[in-house]
């Protein structure tokens, strides 16, 4: 049986090739930019470089179900924008009182906003998707290890035990549907069952445990240093976690990717914004083109 | 003789509110490079002892516990599992509970770094474990993404990554298929024999594993019953323990020839020293999955079948074929074992034949309702009784009814498994399909011999049973037709003694010993044909002789 999460799995790709350090701090870059910038355009730009990553780096298929599912984050977004937003001038439906939100006066701004804040919203979940499915989160607990053995190695814990816990529900649930009558309808058959879920994880959590301890956790030590030459990887995506974030400063501090959707929508497309979506699009692909080292 | 690396002294161990004692008065020491094999039937006290030599018991579980364990020289009532376990590895039975980490690299380098070792000497261990146990190959890979002999493996990597001087291993094949189980076993003799490892293994499958050990330590109630070579403990069992036996000693037993065989080897060697081996045939070859090589029992006239699979695929969204044009027909009251690797589509089938999933082309016929066994048991109770989870009568049909006040946490491996049996067969109308997965995991011989008694009987009420298994001779003791699986595909299909007979792996002890003559699969079988071929032999002796002019029982 196939679980619906996402976890990391080791591929052969360029991404997956960088260290997690350097893979965590390119992701951050993209994160970050998705936070500073607010024009349309860049946005899209921003998103079709993030899904080619994906691609780039073999999840492709994963990042764009995950865009689907999306939907019942952004829609709401929009919707809400559109109903609590008295700042637009350009009305195109009135809906009269709606109670609560006063005048239904729906403007053309308020779904633009609406749009963009959805945009960035979803640009943040691809961005932590895309770094969940390529970083691997050994190596940066080892990072963190260096800091606090137990918090890390128990987070460590919960990132494998999820996928294990996960199936363990599947399996109870299956059990169920196999009973003659069913599963335990009713409340006081859901609490058996979620009594039997939660017994089921004690039970898993005794056995980690008891493999922890004969393991020699409570005399753990902090994780080594472990010394590791840069790969060109490491390089290339170093550079271009730079390269992105002074592009989102430039321009978040410029003119060439002002957006204001209030009161009337002012996102001007010039050469220069052109050229930041192209350079956004280069800084992150490009890293994407040497699959050299790969394995 | 050299210092003991474990000892144990008078110990007894009772587990917190339990009144019997897990382990009782139990005395037994164990030097540097010996193979140990832990026997006994379920609940008697192979897993206490483990956790006991690790500290476990009682730092972990509690308990009342008297006498005294040393390893390497520590006392384990001074020392807890964390420290002692720079003596000693152990892997448990579920894999799936003893990988903590995302890749296999991390795995098997936590514990070294757990322990403070530096980056090299972290990094040279992780190689070094990975190349002695062959999963160099998978130090990148996803811990989710392994098979369950993979994942056992790799747990076997990190108890042995800190380079213990004991691995204690608690029944590690329970899970995995012949071929795998077989692998590990390989993998632990080399151990053994190559690193002077000394190694203590929990094991219901003797007959997997006698012929690799030095010593068996048998345990009955907590207590040590026998502890002596494999030899002197298969002539033990026959007296003390019949349910300990191994098909090999058990066949030989019925034939009346000694001594008892730990293995297939020695007992051919025994046989053919006698003139008893069967001539070396030639295999025929496996029943293909045609019409033609059905069982006989299908093709005498051809009544509505109880379920019929018609070409079933199931394929995942962005994955692999599960199954692949699976085409199956079980006639009501016919008993058939699924057989195959891990990963070969058993499970899914089963599922398919419950309903429990679609198929993504093709079609399953039911003639009722298919009941379906998952592995777990557990997974079916949510009650705090007994007799709340199944109805009076399914209870009494599984010989449950006294047990209805009792928790079902609390009944023993055997037991849940006729409580979960009671559970999807329900009362009232009989189910025309019992759909078993891997219904002897972890089970001792008795309770594995009850269970193929009771799916006897209700395959002679008219009930198909079918059973997915990796255990030949559980698959022999209780089905009549074989059908075996490899990559989603039935890859042969025939009687148990055609497809149980004629190979390494998926054949009975009986049978590779006697190279499939007659289509032995069982000791009793077996038994029979030695004695009708020794028969035959005192016969064609006697006219020798008779032809040669010499009286009867003169020497040659």
């Amino acid at each position: 049986m196939r679980s619906s999460l996402l976890f990391y799995r080791r591929m052969a790709s360029p991404l997956h090739a960088a260290r997690a350090g350097v893979g965590a701090l390119w992701a951050g870059a993209l994160a970050l930019a998705a936070l500073l910038l607010f024009h349309p355009l860049v946005l899209v730009a921003l998103l079709a470089a993030v899904l080619c990553a994906g691609w780039g780096a073999g999840v492709g298929r994963t990042l764009a179900r995950s865009m689907r599912r999306g939907a019942i984050v952004w829609l709401p977004i929009v919707l809400v924008n559109v109903l609590v937003s008295r700042e637009g001038l350009t009305v195109f439906a009135r809906l009269g009182n709606l109670g609560p939100f006063g005048q239904g006066e729906l403007t053309v701004e308020a779904v633009v906003y609406g749009a963009v804040i959805a945009l960035k919203v979803m640009l943040l979940i691809l961005i932590t998707t895309l770094a969940s499915l390529t970083v691997d989160p050994d190596e940066m607990l080892r990072i963190l290890r260096r800091l606090s053995f137990r918090s890390a190695l128990t987070a460590s814990l919960a990132t494998r035990m999820i996928p294990v816990l996960a199936a363990d529900a599947q399996r109870l649930a299956e059990a169920q549907r196999t009973r003659p009558e069913g599963a335990p309808r009713g409340a006081r058959g859901r609490v058996a069952l979620l009594g039997a879920v939660i017994g089921g994880s004690l039970d898993r959590a005794m056995d980690v445990a008891a493999t922890l301890e004969v393991r020699g956790f409570a005399t753990a030590r902090r994780a080594p240093r472990s010394p590791r030459p840069w790969s060109r990887h490491d390089v290339a995506f170093l550079l271009s976690a730079a390269a992105v974030l002074a592009l989102a400063i430039l321009g978040r501090v410029s003119s060439v990717a002002s957006f204001n959707a209030y009161p009337e929508i002012h996102a001007p497309v010039s050469v220069g914004t052109v050229a930041l979506c192209l350079g956004l699009l280069a800084a992150v692909l490009l890293p994407f083109t040497d699959r050299r080292g790969i394995e | 003789m050299s210092a003991p690396l474990l000892s144990f002294q008078e110990v007894t161990y009772r587990y917190p509110g339990v009144q019997a004692p897990a382990l009782s008065d139990v005395s037994i020491e164990i030097g540097p490079g010996e193979f140990c094999l832990l026997a006994g039937l379920s609940g008697h006290g192979k897993s206490t002892l483990l956790q006991a030599a690790c500290g476990l018991v009682p730092h972990f579980h509690g308990g009342e516990f008297a006498g005294r364990v040393t390893l390497a020289g520590h006392d384990t009532r001074e020392h807890g599992p964390a420290r002692l376990g720079a003596f000693a590895g152990v892997l448990f039975q579920d894999p799936e509970t003893q990988l903590v980490m995302s890749t296999v690299r991390a795995e098997l380098a936590l514990v070294l770094e757990s322990r403070g070792h530096g980056a090299g000497a972290v990094a040279r261990g992780v190689e070094e474990v990975a190349l002695a146990l062959g999963i160099d190959a998978l130090l990148e890979r996803s811990t989710h993404d392994l098979s369950g002999g993979e994942k056992q493996r790799v747990a076997l990597g990190a108890a042995l990554a800190g380079r213990p001087r004991l691995v204690l291993l608690d029944e590690p094949t329970s899970q995995l298929d012949p071929v795998a189980g077989d692998e590990l076993i390989g993998l632990l003799r080399r151990l053994n024999q190559e690193w002077e490892t000394t190694i203590v293994l929990a094991e219901h499958r003797l007959e997997r594993c006698l012929s690799s050990v030095d010593r068996v330590i048998a345990l009955d109630h907590g207590r040590v019953v026998c502890d002596s070579d494999p030899p002197a403990f298969l002539e033990w069992a026959a007296e003390g323990s019949p349910a300990l036996q191994t098909p090999a000693a058990k066949l030989f037993a019925l034939a009346g020839l000694r001594p008892a065989p730990a293995g297939v080897r020695r007992a051919r060697a025994t046989l053919r020293a006698n003139g008893l081996l069967p001539e070396e045939v030639e295999q025929p070859p496996a029943p293909a999955a045609s019409k033609a090589a059905m069982p006989r029992l299908r093709r005498a006239g051809k009544p509505a079948a109880a379920l019929e699979l018609k070409g079933v695929w199931h394929e995942l969204r962005d994955g692999p074929a599960i199954l692949r044009g699976v085409s199956l027909r079980v006639q009501p009251g016919e008993r058939v074992a699924l057989m195959g690797r891990n990963g070969a589509g058993k499970s899914t089938l089963l599922r398919h034949a419950a309903g429990l999933l679609e198929p993504t082309r093709g079609r399953v016929e039911r003639a009722g309702r298919v009941a379906l066994l998952l592995q777990n048991p557990g997974d079916y109770f949510v009650h705090e009784r007994v007799g709340q989870e199944a109805p009076a009568d399914a209870l009494a049909a599984v010989g449950l009814a006294q047990m209805a006040e009792r928790n079902p946490r609390d009944l023993s491996g055997g037991e849940r498994q006729r409580l979960a049996l009671a559970i999807v067969t329900g009362s009232g109308e009989a189910p025309a399909v019992l759909a078993l997965d891997e219904p002897t995991r972890g089970m001792d011989r008795a309770a594995k011999d009850e269970l193929a008694q009771e799916l006897k009987r209700r395959a002679a009420e008219g009930q198909a049973v079918i059973v997915a298994t990796h255990d030949p001779e559980f698959a022999a003791a209780c089905a009549q037709r074989a059908v075996l699986m490899a990559d989603g595909r039935v890859i042969a299909d025939g009687t148990a003694a055609e497809l149980l007979a004629g190979g390494w792996y998926f054949a009975t002890e009986t049978a590779r010993i006697l190279s499939g003559a007659g289509g032995a699969l069982l000791p009793e079988q077996g038994a029979e044909l030695l004695r009708a071929r020794a028969h035959g032999r005192e016969r064609a002796g006697d006219d020798d002789r008779d032809s040669a002019g010499v009286a009867p029982g003169a020497a040659r």
